[in-house]
């Protein structure tokens, strides 16, 4: 203990001779001298405490170069949860190393569930279960979305282990097919899902989609008694209340994913994704850990999806298309598969150009150059020279993780294509 | 067992429309085949790839897309032909639009290789599908700003007169001209692969790269000639494409493509008879969905009902109908 403390000292005198010397960085000098276990989480409460009076203080934020204003923070609301996806698609594909090409089919499980309990899709019956800012003679089932956000989850979740079973067998690009075929049939369920099947059973609305879908919120008691919002759909701060509770589900998804991936069946994920044979060997089960990395990815998304329908109010056929599975696999490979931070990183990234960034850049570059360009019609051409790129020459992601790196640089995920290597 | 319960299902379901309306199933069935005859070259493109690199080409769809939309700017722009131009100017020019395409489709599939494939040949496997993915994205982008969002229509260039008839079915020219143009290049290609040195290397470097290179054959080269093959193949899926449907979008490559891969890997991805097997398959399964009156989920659910098949193949049978057993499928 006393050597401990003697090290301490000795360090922070070196610290403060560092500061010494170097005057103006005496935070660096501080940060320095904090003791480690302060040291470790400040920066993510820092951060955390940052992003959560975002939407208090974004109307007095100065003008960025280049892209202009900071993003809204409706912008913000979708940033985030598509942050949230890319996070769940991450322990498919970044910690089980499972290539999953039909990821929007779990948002679109989600947001379809969200919608046939918090909608008057089903006008022929009438349940009204903990529902706020709903008119309680209005038809259709409306259950609190609390509780629909759960259920999303864990039907989701279910749907997951479903699709995953079938592919347990199959390995590497089978896999990614299937997964693909699977978020290929989604979405034309949901488009035709107004007439199933032609069986005259309507499920999605069709291409009108179900809207509208009600809102969270605390009810009246809460309301009245602790202040909180009764319902987000009739506040003032609409967006911001939407925001603070994506910010929290964004935290929660870190937090789990976090801990998931240093738990026993992280290990076990991180090892099927090393060599798949060697760990089976070693006694890993492989369709259970598999199957739960597919049920986790699939957890998240359903949330995810869930709660952006309930954001948005509706939820639409034409959100679900393959191209967002891609668009939510380019933000993990974007900012490094395995690494949340990274993950963090291409997700807010990759999403802020989608909604907002290209947009004002293509403003900017029209306004500087005089010319007329829509950039917003390149998006996808911009996402694939993106994918293309990084690939080539950073395939580790902006932020790698460094295990991932590793197996990445000496190929041992998996056999290497043939052994092949041109001369 | 599942897969007996089926496969009854099924051909209780064949045979019961057959019984239904025995005229418009024959009429089903006609435009079942010529589908399948152009997916088939679509799907050769998927197989020969994966034979050579066990990669997935999924940029293969939109270099059949950009072929189709070759051809459409050849027959209309550059040769402006119209519907009712006389044959001996109509043949010849399509047969120039046909060569154009195939050899535009070729170099385009050779040069997304040499750019966004070879480097990574030492990669994991799934570096170079996420490259085919993005390049996918690049090619549709391309198609996008080249004809715009909305559907290119093409006049009815192909005769629509009736080759025979009989029992008050006809079958047309135009479908008739896919298959004259169809079955050639695949007994070209099959001589090719098996009769051939060049077709010798692509078989060689398929089994064995590090052998194939030892036994002195040019590894880079035979790769790119078995892309700019794949491509070639593609371009006169396009071309054909064009002429028969008529109307085609960015986006055709991809879903045309899906269905094609999907067929490739139906038959055995890797083998070229099961490619166009499995290619027969989808077009029919295509065809019998939207065309057939009984107890048919009609074209809304057609992409639904071919990946539904195609999971549980790969569930069921996972090297495919006529493929071989491997340690990536089994």
């Amino acid at each position: 203990m006393r050597r401990v403390r003697a090290r301490a000292g000795a360090l922070r005198a070196q610290a403060l001779a560092l500061a010494g010397r170097y005057g103006g960085d005496r935070i660096t000098a501080r940060w320095r001298r904090l003791p480690p276990r302060l040291r470790g989480p400040l920066l993510p409460v820092l951060l955390i405490a940052l992003a959560a009076g975002y939407p208090l203080y974004r109307n007095d934020l100065f003008a960025l170069p280049v892209v202009g204003s900071f993003p809204l923070v409706g912008t913000a609301v979708a940033m985030l949860i598509f942050t949230m996806m890319a996070l769940g698609l991450n322990v498919v594909v970044g910690y089980a190393g499972l290539l999953d090409l039909g990821y929007v089919a779990f948002y679109a499980m989600g947001a379809y569930f969200v919608g046939w309990f918090a909608s008057p899709i089903f006008a022929g019956h009438s349940a009204h279960v903990g529902s706020v800012g709903v008119d309680p003679r209005s038809p259709g089932i409306h259950v609190t979305v609390w509780l629909l956000l759960l259920g999303a989850g864990i039907a989701t979740a279910i749907v997951g282990v479903i699709i995953g079973l079938p592919t347990l067998r199959l390995r590497g690009d089978y896999l990614a097919i299937v997964t693909l075929g699977f978020g290929e049939i989604m979405p034309q369920v949901a488009r035709n899902g107004d007439d199933f099947l032609g069986t005259g059973v309507n499920l999605t609305n069709g291409a009108q989609g179900i809207n509208p879908i009600d809102s969270p919120g605390f009810g009246s008691w809460l309301h009245d008694h602790l202040g909180l919002p009764e319902a987000f759909s009739t506040a003032v701060n609409r967006v911001s209340l939407f925001y603070w509770t994506a910010l929290a589900l964004l935290l929660a998804t870190v937090f789990c994913t976090r801990r998931l991936r240093d738990s026993r069946l992280g290990r076990a994920w991180i090892a099927i994704r090393e060599d798949e044979t060697a760990a089976a060997a070693m006694g890993v089960p492989l369709a259970r850990s598999k199957t739960w990395s597919y049920a986790v990815g699939a957890f998240f998304g359903g949330i995810a999806g869930a709660f952006y329908a309930s954001f948005k109010g509706g939820t639409f056929p034409e959100d679900f298309f393959f191209n967002i599975s891609i668009f939510i696999l380019s933000m993990v490979i974007l900012g490094g598969m395995g690494n949340i931070w990274g993950v963090i990183a291409g997700g807010l990234l990759l999403s802020y150009l989608d909604r907002e960034g290209l947009a004002n850049i293509g403003a900017w570059v029209n306004s500087t150059f005089g010319s007329n360009i829509d950039v917003p019609k390149y998006e996808f051409g911009i996402f694939g020279i993106i994918l293309v790129v990084v690939m080539l020459f950073r395939p580790q992601g902006l932020i790698p993780n460094r295990r991932r790196k590793a197996e990445l640089e000496a190929g041992v995920a998996d056999e290497p294509l043939s052994g092949m290597r041109s001369q | 067992m599942g897969g007996a319960i089926l496969l009854g299902a099924l051909a209780i379901w064949i045979v019961g429309n057959f019984l239904q309306t025995p005229a418009s199933f024959a009429s089903v069935l006609m435009i079942g085949i010529t589908n399948g005859a152009i997916f088939g070259l679509i799907a050769l493109g998927y197989t020969l790839v994966y034979g050579i690199l066990e990669l997935i080409n999924f940029a293969h769809g939109d270099v059949f897309m950009l072929g189709g939309m070759m051809a459409a700017t050849l027959a209309l722009g550059l040769f402006s032909l119209v519907e009712g131009t006389s044959a001996y100017v109509l043949y010849p020019a399509l047969l120039g639009t046909l060569v154009i395409a195939m050899v535009f489709c070729a170099a385009l599939n050779a040069l997304i290789e040499l750019v966004a494939y070879r480097r990574l040949r030492g990669a994991p496997r799934l570096a170079p599908l996420i490259t085919a993915v993005g390049v996918s994205f690049i090619l549709q982008n391309v198609g996008l700003i080249w004809k715009g969002p909305g559907y290119v229509s093409l006049p009815r260039l192909l005769p629509q007169g009736e080759v025979f008839s009989a029992g008050g079915v006809s079958y047309t020219w135009d479908k008739l001209i896919v298959l004259l143009v169809t079955a050639p290049v695949l007994v070209g290609l099959i001589l090719l692969v098996q009769r051939t040195r060049a077709g010798k290397a692509m078989r060689a470097v398929a089994q064995d790269p590090d052998a194939a290179r030892l036994m002195g054959i040019d590894v880079d080269r035979t790769i790119s000639f078995t892309f700019a093959l794949a491509g070639a193949l593609a371009g006169a899926a396009g071309f054909l494409y064009a002429l028969y449907v008529t109307t085609l979008r960015f986006d055709v490559g991809f879903q045309q493509g899906l269905l094609a891969f999907t067929a490739a890997v139906l038959g055995g991805i890797g083998n070229l008879a099961g490619a166009v097997l499995g290619a027969l398959i989808i077009g029919l399964i295509q065809a019998f969905n939207e065309g057939l009156g009984w107890l048919s989920p009609g074209s809304d659910w057609t992409q639904s009902i071919v990946f539904s098949v195609l999971i549980l193949i790969l569930v069921l049978r996972p090297e495919g109908l006529l493929g071989e057993r491997t340690p990536e499928g089994g």
